[in-house]
């Protein structure tokens, strides 16, 4: 996974709330066994006019004019600047992929939904949690001005604006290690591997029956 | 020193590590493969070399992508026979058991791991979907992930995770004629909002919740993640222990009796400490409606189609005026008036074998309405299929018009073929009614068993309670 230290980019706003991750990527596009090539098909029911199929090219079909990251203004946006409880419903990985795939790297917003926030830091893309109050300044600032891009510093946990003002943000230290150095979650665990096995065999005396295999029938 | 929630007990007997940082490595009792969220694990997997941790702790099956009809032709799609092939072939190549197409045990993930009893209480049972608290209702720790930590429970049986929060949900006092496990979780889900739960583990607890079946806590349990919560459970009692009575992977006699000693105290204690508790009171709920794009979105049967005027937040009114635009309803509207084309009885929620005979005896000598265009009814396994077929509802399903199908997610998602189309407004008795969730432009209104078998029948929605009387 590549490191995520320090993100200065355009911010893209989205102004709805409870956005599930349904919307985020549609149903279709789940069918593809890979990790990539889901960026495309972002907001895929929003985004464009006409229904998605999984392996069509995007590149010909009719923008939704009225779809917010379709306007000229937001191309090339880094962060999005979202409402709560984003990333609600399905757990599908699929969700961060797409945004990653698209091209963000930080999410704001005043609340994620758990499985969402998880799987968004195990793909390089760091969820921020602001005040609500917070968000919807930086939504006036990003509306009011053409270009608004933020900084955001994961190490010093500070989100940075254009003229100076720092907005700290809460991460757990485990998640915040993992996102700066890029690290394999399996890989540190596996260092583990002698206490997962004493915890096996603690466990086989305790709860015995939880160890019975399941045997093809 | 306080006593311990249900929650607390199973998170301790757990932990393998304290990593220090706020998080811990959490032992994996069982893991639940399906097709959609594990072909990018195994492929990760191969490509670090690792081999799965304890290959016999995993169950694989597919579900979300499978025809409900005329399987033995095979998948008329090609990108989902590839997905349906490759779990076919990761499970072949790590020795793992599957439900393949055609196994009559082959079902809905969340419906097939408890009525084979390889979800039981006391475990840690994880799977790469969200409904996966279902399981909780057994006295499990039981929650969705994604594909990594897919990936990480195969190779390390452990994921990790960071202590929840504890909520109690308690319902008091016993619910009125027609009013459903279903209905209690929709008013639960009015109640707290779909977000109401974020960073919690609920418990739920009180009289109405002690007198539902498995089946109906099953219901309530599977649809915690509407409410925010990773996961949902219920305390084991009497009704827990005779489930798992007999199932082909419940623990056999002297190990049986060892369990159901355990299980036992997977209770909260008296004096445990919740971080928030929420009561409701079962007499006051009604069976419930959502009018909405959002599980919280939702009424009584008796109300109206609210409107967005009376809404203060500005957020949540542009939010509702949305959802009504995208439902093609007008403020005002009598729910009881709402038209239907379609109804879909099925999903990991409601299509286990009570909820079959509670749809049946309401259509039983009746007829589908001249303007619904489709019904159909989605058992949850093979196994359920077959009960209901030896029941005769099948033969009640069918003669009032309703189609009769093979198990698996169908309209509940529409991966497969079962869709809706733009404009149409379905009963589903499945738990999201999210835009697009069953089609593209697809209306969803979530219901109980028996109320989407009342609307069937009427073509429009009806109070199941004077059905009743
Ligand atoms: S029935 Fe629906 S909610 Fe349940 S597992 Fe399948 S797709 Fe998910």
């Amino acid at each position: 996974m590549e490191p995520l230290t320090q993100v200065t980019g355009l911010v893209a706003p989205l102004d709805r709330s409870n956005v599930d991750t349904d919307a985020i990527i549609p149903k279709q596009f789940l069918k593809s066994i890979e990790r990539t090539g889901f960026g495309p098909n972002l907001f895929d029911e929003w985004r464009y006019l006409d229904a998605g199929e999984p392996g069509q090219d995007c590149t010909n079909r009719p923008l939704n004019p009225d779809f917010v990251l379709n306007q000229p203004r937001y191309q090339g946006a880094r962060i999005l600047l979202a409402r709560e409880n984003f990333g609600c419903g399905s757990s599908r990985e699929h969700a961060p992929w797409a945004l990653a795939g698209y091209g963000f790297r930080v999410l704001i917003a005043p609340s994620f939904a758990d499985i969402f926030y998880n799987n968004c830091s195990k793909n390089g893309l760091l969820p921020v949690v602001l005040p609500a109050d917070v968000v919807q300044q930086l939504f006036e600032a990003t509306w009011e001005n053409e270009g608004y891009s933020l900084t955001v510093d994961l190490p010093a946990q500070q989100v940075i604006t254009p003229d100076g003002e720092q907005y700290a943000f809460e991460i757990d230290p485990h998640r915040k290690h993992m996102l700066v150095e890029g690290l394999d979650e399996i890989g540190l665990t596996l260092e583990h591997a002698d206490e997962i096995k004493a915890y096996e065999a603690r466990q086989r005396q305790r709860t015995p029956w939880l160890f019975t295999d399941l045997e093809p029938s | 020193m306080a006593g311990k929630t249900l929650y607390d007990k199973l998170w301790e007997a757990h932990v393998v590590r304290d990593n220090g940082d706020g998080t811990a490595l959490l032992y994996i009792d069982r893991q639940l493969v399906h097709e959609v969220t594990s072909p990018q694990a195994f492929a990760g997997l191969r490509l670090a070399n690792r081999p799965v941790w304890r290959v016999a702790a995993n169950l694989a099956v597919v579900d979300h992508n499978v025809p409900t009809t005329d399987r033995d032709k095979g998948i008329a799609d090609p990108v989902s026979a590839i997905q349906i092939d490759t779990l076919d072939q990761n499970c072949r190549d790590y020795g793992i058991v599957q439900f393949g197409l055609h196994d009559r045990r082959q079902g809905i993930v969340h419906v097939i791991g408890p009525e084979q009893g390889a979800t039981q209480p006391g475990m840690t049972v994880v799977c790469g979907d969200s409904h996966t608290s279902t399981h909780g209702a057994f006295g499990a720790l039981a929650f969705g992930i994604g594909t990594s930590e897919v990936e990480h429970a195969l190779a390390t049986q452990t994921v990790v995770q960071a202590r929840s929060k504890r909520m109690l949900i308690r319902v008091d006092g016993q619910v009125g004629p027609g009013v459903t496990a279903k209905d209690i979780m929709l008013a639960i889900i009015g109640h707290i909002g779909t977000a109401g739960g974020t960073g919690y583990a609920i418990e739920y607890g009180g009289e109405a919740i002690r007198a539902l079946s498995m089946a109906g806590r099953m219901t309530i349990c599977n649809m915690s993640i509407e409410a925010g919560a990773r996961c949902g459970m219920v305390a084991v009692d009497d009704t827990t222990i005779e489930y798992f009575r007999d199932r082909p992977f419940s623990p056999k006699g002297e190990l049986w009796d060892q369990a159901v000693g355990y299980w036992r105290t997977l209770v909260s204690d008296d004096d445990a400490v919740f971080d928030r508790v929420v009561t409701l009171n079962a007499a006051d709920i009604k069976p419930q409606v959502s009018w909405g794009t959002s599980p919280e979105m939702v009424l009584p049967v008796d109300a109206s189609v609210p409107n967005p005027k009376d809404e203060a937040d500005e957020t949540r009114r542009a939010g509702m005026e949305r959802a009504l635009e995208y439902m093609g309803l007008t403020p005002g509207t009598p729910i009881r008036d709402i038209k239907l084309d379609k109804i879909f009885i099925g999903s990991c929620t409601n299509s286990r074998i009570e909820d079959l005979r509670a749809a049946a005896a309401v259509v039983r000598g009746k007829r589908v309405a001249e303007n619904i265009q489709e019904a159909m009814v989605v058992p949850g396994s093979g196994l359920v299929k077959w009960q209901a077929e030896q029941e005769g509802l099948d033969e009640v399903f069918k003669a009032a018009g309703f189609e009769w199908r093979d198990a698996g997610c169908s309209m509940c998602l529409g991966m497969n073929p079962d869709k809706l189309s733009p404009g149409e407004r379905c009963a589903s008795t499945s738990n999201r009614n999210f835009e697009g969730r069953q089609g593209q432009g697809g209306r969803t209104h979530l219901v109980s068993p028996e109320m989407a078998a009342a609307a069937a029948v009427a073509g429009h929605f009806v109070d199941i309670r004077e059905l009743e009387q």
